[in-house]
């Protein structure tokens, strides 16, 4: 029985481990361990070759080779958000075959693979290597083999630990959170007209994607709403079960709710159902702000449901080579690249952009 | 007639109306505050009952695997499955045929949890390998096959006769409620009008002898996880349609542990033996009622953890007789000294 107790809460802990690894992106979480597994063998025999063919394919044309060659090394499959990013970044490299040459490498959530895919980069010799860091730490060693090579590196939509040092990549480019809650709350205060009672839907405690949507949404309606009040700010840990949970309750402690801030959009998905059940329109008695831009969300809107969501978008394909492209022509770049994330309201969703949504 | 205070069901009786007298106090009686709101009743008492649902669903197919000395750690991974093909069907994502069809759904749904706890019990009962590691395979695998049939994606249905699982509402009442007082009563005739709940205590007590005095323990054990994945695909209904959506990644993460939570307080020994299904059902709501609690006090989102153990520890520490006798033991001693 001892040994079932402890083999528990080490499932326990690993679990939660997995939870709080998901932080940027929000809507993933714990990482599909069994279907990883499963597919990892077939698969990276199936990728390793694919790579070494297009290896070989490089290593011919190097001499002459003025096409721009990246390579991306994805993280996996690990929710809808990223298959669109990746879907995004194989489309437009599929579209200008001419001018871009692109090299993907899936690391089925692990960062040994994307070290491996890294290393194999390097001695492909391409001209820019771009990947979302699957976890913040232990990048030194493959990013400064990176630098010896000269080979500019990009992040996307994810950070690395602060502490490893900023000059181990050449840029990075991600939504900026902070912003995120900003616009969040000129929204609001559009919305509410500069006063009102506003509940708070806080994503997984400690996730920096729940921490910086926070303080920009917060600091802004401080220094610039004096009549706009946040009353109360609760985790529903970025799920649509909690959020819903969270709101039932909240609609009950205050009567007199006139919005909700919710940290991504499945909260808010589950907030309309609360809302709804305690008698009140969505959207309209109860207006409604979200993070993101998943499909739902944009159709909640269209129900005039939703009010706003501040997109956190994954269609990177542009910008990422865009700046490869800067970076071999020895340009320098920003530090951090803004993502092109849009604001939309009401008045900006109408059905083609609903269908044209792909994730 | 056994004595009242002797019953299996009443320590966490107890511990839930202290819960629930607290919460009153707290709240200056407000947390008990129920309304009519469009014509069904409104309020966190409400909340509890149809939220707490789902936890006393599972509660009761885990107090039967915990009764035979076993335990079902995939009950959030089953969840997880009967939400995604119940939620693909209805959105006609699969099984294009049936038109998404709600009551096909749903019982394919079922069918799947009851294929989930067949794969259980396989593994338990005919091969013998140890129920934690058993189910463990499941609660790993099982959400990968969750993800696999919603292709990835949080499903999201409009379906308004799927909503009422969850969302519905007869004479006033919650309709999930409706569900799970349904699931105690048929085990209830179950284990107290037919020879298997003996069984089941006795497989948990010593299956051994169980087997030598007659009792088909593979046969029995094979049942109980089958019934606890139907169970549990019941609360994986329930929690979609509540959410209008089969979240795979989320859904029913680590219930596993409150379910077993409940039966624990409600008293129920998790080697094995003695079982009470309405105290499991009592210790589900009382994991509920936590819960609530909690987000009803506006408990900051950094501390939830800690005051739910302890409240947890509170509770788990009343129902053991020893930690009680000892408290009572030095209240005594106190009350002579100060008498002498």
């Amino acid at each position: 029985m001892k040994k079932a107790i402890a083999l528990l809460m080490g499932l326990t802990m690993a679990a939660s481990l997995t939870a709080c690894g998901g932080s940027q992106s929000t809507t993933a979480t714990a990482a599909p361990a069994a279907q990883t597994e499963k597919a990892a063998e077939g698969d990276t025999e199936a990728a390793k070759a694919e790579e070494q063919t297009e290896a070989a394919k490089t290593e011919e044309k190097k001499s002459g080779n003025d096409k721009l060659v990246v390579g991306f090394a994805q993280i996996g499959q690990e929710s809808g958000w990223r298959d669109a990013e990746t879907n995004d970044v194989q489309w437009y490299a599929a579209r200008n075959t001419d001018t871009i040459e692109l090299t993907f490498a899936d690391a089925q959530q692990k960062q040994e693979n994307q070290i491996k895919a890294i290393r194999n980069f390097i001695e492909m010799g391409v001209d820019v290597i771009v990947f979302p860091p699957v976890v913040e730490t232990g990048w030194e060693a493959v990013l400064t083999e990176c630098q010896e090579a000269d080979i500019p590196v990009i992040l996307v939509d994810r950070g690395i630990d602060a502490s490893a040092g900023d000059d181990l990549y050449t840029t990075m480019i991600a939504s900026d959170h902070v912003w995120a809650g900003e616009q969040a709350a000129i929204v609001m205060n559009d919305l509410l007209e500069g006063n009102g009672k506003v509940v708070e839907l806080e994503g997984t405690v400690g996730a920096s994607a729940a921490v910086q949507r926070k303080k920009g949404f917060d600091e802004y309606i401080a220094a610039n709403c004096p009549d706009i009040e946040i009353v109360d700010s609760q985790t529903g840990d970025f799920t649509r079960a909690m959020g819903k949970e969270v709101m039932e309750s909240f609609l009950k402690t205050y009567s007199d709710i006139d919005a909700v801030f919710c940290h991504n959009d499945d909260m808010a998905l589950g907030a309309i159902e609360a809302i709804k059940e305690a008698g009140k329109k969505p959207g309209q008695d109860i207006k409604i702000i979200g993070v993101d831009g998943v499909k739902g969300a944009f159709e909640a809107i269209l129900a005039g449901e939703m009010n706003c969501t501040v997109e956190c978008t994954p269609i990177l394909a542009e910008q990422i080579f865009d700046t490869a492209a800067k970076l071999k022509n020895g340009e320098t770049v920003d530090k951090w690249i803004m993502s092109a994330d849009g604001v939309y309201t009401e008045d900006k969703v109408t059905q083609e952009v609903v269908d044209g949504r792909q994730y | 007639m056994k004595k009242l205070k002797d019953r299996m069901e009443f320590r966490p009786l107890l511990s839930l109306i202290i819960i629930l007298l607290i919460c009153g106090i707290l709240s200056g009686g407000s947390f008990f505050k129920i309304s009519v709101v469009e014509g069904h009743l409104y309020g966190r008492l409400l909340d509890i009952l149809r939220n707490g649902s789902k936890y006393m669903i599972l509660a009761i197919g885990m107090t039967m695997v915990l009764a035979t000395g076993g335990t079902d750690i995939s009950v959030g991974s089953v969840m997880a499955i009967s939400g995604a093909l119940a939620c693909s069907i209805v959105d006609q994502r699969i099984l294009m045929g049936l038109n998404g069809n709600v009551f096909a759904a749903i019982i394919l749904a079922l069918g799947a949890g009851a294929l989930c706890g067949a794969w259980n019990g396989f593994l338990v009962a005919k091969l013998k390998v140890q129920p934690i590691v058993a189910t463990l395979i499941l609660m790993t695998a099982g959400r990968g096959i969750a993800q696999l049939i919603a292709d990835g994606k949080i499903v999201t249905i409009t379906s308004d006769a799927y909503y009422y699982i969850s969302g519905g509402y007869i004479l006033g009442l919650p309709f999930p409620m409706y569900i799970a007082a349904f699931m105690l009563i048929l085990s209830l005739i179950m284990t107290k009008k037919t020879a298997f709940g003996l069984a089941v205590e006795s497989i948990g007590v010593n299956s051994e002898s169980a087997r030598l005095a007659g009792i088909k323990v593979e046969r029995n054990l094979w049942m109980i996880y089958v019934f606890c994945g139907v169970c549990a695909a019941l609360a994986g209904l329930i929690e979609s349609a509540g959410i209008k959506g089969a979240d795979c990644n989320n859904c029913g993460l680590m219930i596993e542990m409150d379910g077993i939570l409940a039966v624990a307080i409600g008293g129920t020994s998790l080697s094995g033996g003695r079982f009470s299904l309405i105290s499991s059902i009592i210790g589900a709501l009382v994991v509920q009622t936590i819960t609530t609690m909690i987000l009803a006090f506006g408990v900051a989102p950094e501390v939830i953890r800690v005051f739910k153990a302890l409240i947890v520890i509170v509770v788990c520490l009343a129902q053991s007789p020893a930690f009680m006798a000892k408290m009572k033991g030095l209240f005594d001693k106190k009350r002579m000294v100060a008498q002498g």
